[in-house]
């Protein structure tokens, strides 16, 4: 058997899509660290969490692991669709009646879905912050690019529209919550790492990532947002 | 019990199939599900009509030929149950009982409720067997040691009768479940170890090559299954996959 036929090899896409998925995890605990940040709205606060995205954004090995998220979620997608553009010819007529509920959880049958919104979230979550931060147009304070600000008016009342944005955020919170439910334990049977004594304590790790994660999250926005009003 | 069965009814694996319906009365609830079959063949070729082809062999569970997809799932209702093990007490009289094929891109029609599940021949042919020289100074597989444990997983990885139901349930109509079971049941065992790896992967490219879907961990297939065969065969054959192509010199 070749390599290529290998790397082909559905078991193979697998393994990619574990793997990446799985150090996406470890991006959203990274991430969600920096985020709790926001919760102090003080000047000190401001200053500390503006010090923080300084950081982040121009410290080489940061830099570095920047590149291998930005890397991972391609792959995630890519892999993803490539998945399941096959699973979907592996079927090409459908059951007049199915019961998908009678066997399997909501969240694995509809991981394409999550992933979507997902990824739609993404995009405009990048613009809102990830492209301002970059490109501009940001104000400075103490000399240093002023996220903090640019965050506080993302969610508070000179935005129009941020109650559609706090809601926006939430729903994608509760796809991301599924989708890691499921996804988490699914990493670790990709690759095989199954044991009848460590994989219950995964996949009950996998419910507490999957429904703190995303709930500190959106706990963020929803705070800021209410002590604006 | 009366029943309204709505069935698959297809020429052959080229042409359009539709559900037709039938009433069919008087149905006993100590019938298995397939006797309830002949009764409403019984009542087709009375009236002059073609009757439904299904798959069924040795009605006691254990050869893997009976299908069917019933009321959405393989098998019907049952767990741990082929078709000719699930009996009519497990309907209510009034029912409307919906009968379809196994679905999938590698298992196509043949005639109605019939599919062919060759696919899963050829897996077995790619290399779910050892190789024994059978020359007439065979060894006993007995004189080797095995521990307990190992020959029990062994031994229910064994038991999959390979009837497809995996496949029929799984929303991708992946194979995993199926040939993990088939690898599982080699790799567990010392005759099993000098093919180990190329084992696992003339099977997995085999299976590929079939088309079935991907794993997405669902669960499903475990769920359904007649035999119990769990998900950690899965995993094993996902373990030993990866270790076989990174120590692969092609």
């Amino acid at each position: 058997m070749s390599n290529s036929g290998i790397l082909r090899s559905s078991l193979a896409k697998k393994y990619v899509m574990a793997l990446s998925g799985l150090f996406l995890c470890l991006f959203l605990l990274g991430h969600l660290v920096g985020n709790l940040q926001l919760f102090n709205t003080s000047a000190e606060g401001q200053l500390a969490f503006n010090e923080y995205a300084h950081f982040m954004t121009t410290f080489p090995l940061v830099k570095l692991l920047s590149y291998l998220t930005y890397a991972a979620v391609l792959f995630h997608v890519v892999d993803g669709i490539a998945l399941t553009m096959q699973n979907r010819k592996a079927r090409p007529t459908g059951y007049v009646k199915e019961k998908g509920s009678a066997n399997a959880s909501w969240s694995s049958r509809n991981m394409g879905i999550l992933g979507t919104i997902i990824l739609v979230f993404l995009v405009s979550h990048m613009q809102n912050f990830w492209y301002v931060m970059h490109f501009g147009p940001i104000g400075e304070s103490d000399g240093l690019k002023d996220l903090h600000t640019v965050v506080m008016t993302f969610f508070g009342p000179e935005n129009g529209l941020a109650g559609l944005a706090v809601a926006g955020y939430v729903l994608a919170q509760f796809a991301l919550g599924f989708h890691l439910i499921h996804g988490f334990q699914s990493g670790f049977q990709s690759l095989g790492l199954r044991h009848s004594k460590y994989s219950p304590l995964i996949e009950r790790a996998g419910l507490l990532f999957g429904i703190g994660v995303p709930t500190l999250f959106a706990s963020i926005p929803v705070y800021l947002f209410f002590i604006q009003l | 019990m009366n029943l309204t069965l709505k069935v698959w009814r297809q020429n052959g694996p080229e042409v359009k199939g539709h559900m037709d319906t039938h009433a069919l009365e008087g149905v006993s609830p100590d019938m298995s599900f397939l006797e309830m079959m002949d009764m409403l063949n019984d009542q087709i070729i009375r009236a002059g009509g073609e009757p439904v082809a299904f798959d069924h062999d040795c009605r006691e569970g254990i050869c893997g030929m009976c299908s069917m997809f019933i009321n959405g799932e393989a098998h019907g209702p049952g767990r741990g149950v082929t078709t000719c093990q699930l009996h009519m007490r497990s309907f209510n009289d009034g029912d409307t009982i919906a009968i379809e094929p196994w679905r999938a891109q590698a298992f196509p029609v043949i005639k109605d409720l019939t599919v062919d599940r060759s696919a899963f021949d050829r897996v077995i042919q790619a290399g779910g067997y050892i190789s024994v020289n059978t020359s007439g100074n065979t060894i006993d597989a007995n004189a080797i040691p095995v521990p307990k444990e190992q020959a029990d997983d062994a031994f229910s990885a064994a038991t999959c009768i390979g009837c497809g139901a995996c496949v029929a349930s799984c929303k991708n109509a992946s194979a995993m479940l199926f040939v993990s079971a088939k690898v599982s049941q080699f790799a567990l065992l010392p005759q099993g170890q000098p093919e180990r790896e190329s084992r696992v992967q003339r099977m997995v490219e085999q299976m590929d090559k079939e088309g079935f879907g991907n794993c997405t961990n669902t669960g499903a297939c475990a769920v359904e299954c007649p035999k119990g065969i769990d998900l950690s065969n899965i995993a094993r054959m996902n373990r030993d996959f990866m270790s076989a192509t990174v120590k692969s010199k092609k």
